[in-house]
């Protein structure tokens, strides 16, 4: 059983972190918020909507309000930095004088400017992930999820990415981090939440890495 | 909703010239199974053309006896041209008939010199029958036969119906010309399926390396229907692409089987296939297009559920 028994409540604006080893049931827990996976019993409520009660198109909307940040990035590789964004701004029907003003707007925002005509085979690590908060964020979504999203980088990668989500979260925004990682608990200093074998073991206001 | 279809469109566009190789395969087996068709269309032509050859060269003659008077005869004709297997109907007089025999003979002296011993016309009338399908002959054969009214009075002026000695060649030529057709229909369509499933499963194989894609873009919150969109364009220009291509490699071959297999085919293919240029190019465009289109819806629908 990846989740057991896990009752808990985000308030917005909040910034958590859920840590735990591999296979404590983090990635799992994330997709369920996305409606990605369905628990045998109990529900995830988004606001007040029950997300598996959606149907497809009702799903669909519900996600553009939740921009995701996984470890390994889920970029279009066909696509260039900057349609890599605009695409997420056309999914939920921007106008196209939108995207050509904010496209670049966001790309400053994470430090790739410069990189804007690359395909994300011709990036970093570190670059790659910036380009996938910059889509996470673009739509203004109401919640981040960061699933392990420094999970391939490198500490000072990993420290620049933990500082732009910290300033989305200072803006307003949701955030949700999962991690393994020590040094971006202590980094953070937020609500912590730990988990293992599927079920949540504490919940901590002012959290420090405790496993 | 115009915003959304030019961004479909030009997607399409966008993938279709980063696909690089693999866009290329894809057309290169929808050309294939594009000249599959067309190869069937030319050979389908040759094929009715020589079964139509073949038919003509089958009718009826009705012989009269000699001295057979005039009105019966074209009273049997107008009979025999209110029937719905008659294609045809010709009178050949007695008169008619030994200037045609003169004519045959012309250079068999003996004969003429006979024909001229015996001074009055040895030939008696004659009608020639063409049935609109060759297996239409025993139908107006047994008319002829029959006591009906439209007949009565006619059948003891009529000499001989060579159906009744034609009649083993005629329903050979019938069996085979139906067998010709049936055999020409299953090669038809075991060939234009076999390439049909070919070319689905190639562009399925497109899909299937951007499936990762797929997910992504639905994570990202994108409708069906800008996922599959540029798909579908994608299917739609490796359709036209390749009935361009198509069209192209069939200029040059069927110009070549007309100046050398005319003969042997009984049909000039070049001029055949320019003269039917524009029909063939709609239905090699037409059957492009849905098959890159729908091969594409089918084959993304899968990963589009999730």
């Amino acid at each position: 059983m990846a989740l057991d028994d896990v009752t808990l409540t985000i308030p917005a604006g909040e910034f958590v972190s859920i840590v735990g080893h591999s296979g404590a049931g983090k990635t799992t827990l994330i997709k369920m918020i996305l409606a990605d996976d369905t628990p045998t019993e109990g529900t995830v409520f988004f606001e007040s909507t029950n997300v598996f009660k959606l149907n497809n198109k009702e799903l669909t909307k519900l996600r553009r309000r939740i921009g995701v940040v996984f470890q390994d990035f889920k970029l279009l590789l066909n696509k260039t930095a900057y349609e890599n964004i605009s695409f997420a701004m056309e999914a939920v029907g921007k106008t196209s004088e939108e995207i050509e003003s904010d496209v670049p707007h966001v790309l400053e925002l994470v430090d790739l400017g410069h990189k804007k005509d690359h395909f994300p085979g011709e990036m970093s690590g570190g670059e790659q992930q910036r380009l996938a908060i910059a889509r996470a964020i673009i739509n203004q979504p109401e919640l981040i999820i960061a699933d392990e999203p420094t999970g391939n980088l490198d500490a000072i990668n990993t420290y620049e990415i933990v500082q732009i989500l910290k300033k989305i979260n200072d803006l307003g925004t949701t955030v949700v981090l999962t991690t393994h990682n020590r040094g971006i608990i202590d980094m953070v200093g937020k609500r912590v939440i730990t988990m293992e074998k599927g079920k949540v073991i504490k919940d901590d206001k002012d959290g420090k890495y405790s496993i | 909703m115009f915003t959304a279809i030019k961004r479909v469109v030009k997607a399409g566009f966008v993938n279709f010239t980063r696909g690089g190789i693999i866009s290329w395969a894809a057309i290169l087996v929808v050309t294939i199974t594009l000249s599959t068709i067309t190869a069937i269309i030319l050979l389908q032509a040759v094929l009715h053309f020589s079964l139509n050859q073949i038919k003509d060269k089958v009718d009826v003659t009705i012989y009269f006896t000699v001295g057979a008077p005039e009105d019966k005869i074209l009273s049997l004709k107008s009979s025999l041209d209110r029937l719905p297997e008659v294609e045809k109907i010709s009178y050949i007089s007695s008169a008619e008939a030994l200037r045609l025999f003169r004519e045959r003979h012309k250079g068999d002296y003996p004969t003429i010199q006979a024909l001229d011993e015996i001074k009055e016309n040895p030939l008696g009338a004659y009608l020639n029958v063409k049935a609109k399908e060759v297996s239409q002959y025993e139908s107006i054969a047994n008319f002829l036969k029959g006591d009906n009214t439209l007949v009565q009075g006619t059948t003891s002026i009529i000499d001989k119906v060579n159906y009744h000695q034609n009649k083993t060649v005629i329903n050979r030529l019938n069996n085979i010309i139906n067998g010709a057709q049936k055999l020409g229909f299953l090669i038809t369509l075991i060939l234009v399926v076999t390439s049909v499933i070919i070319t689905f499963n190639t562009i399925r194989l497109t899909i299937f390396i951007s499936k990762e894609e797929i997910g992504v873009m639905r994570l990202v919150g994108a409708s069906k229907m800008r996922v599959s969109g540029p798909s579908m364009v994608e299917g739609a220009i490796y359709g036209i692409i390749s009935t361009i291509f198509t069209l192209l490699i069939f200029w040059p071959l069927s110009y070549y089987l007309g100046r050398n297999m005319t003969s042997f085919l009984g049909l000039n293919i070049y001029d055949y296939y320019i003269s039917n240029l524009l029909q063939i190019s709609l239905i090699v465009l037409l059957s492009g297009v849905l098959l890159g289109v729908i091969s594409s819806v089918i084959a993304i629908r899968k990963y589009l559920n999730k």
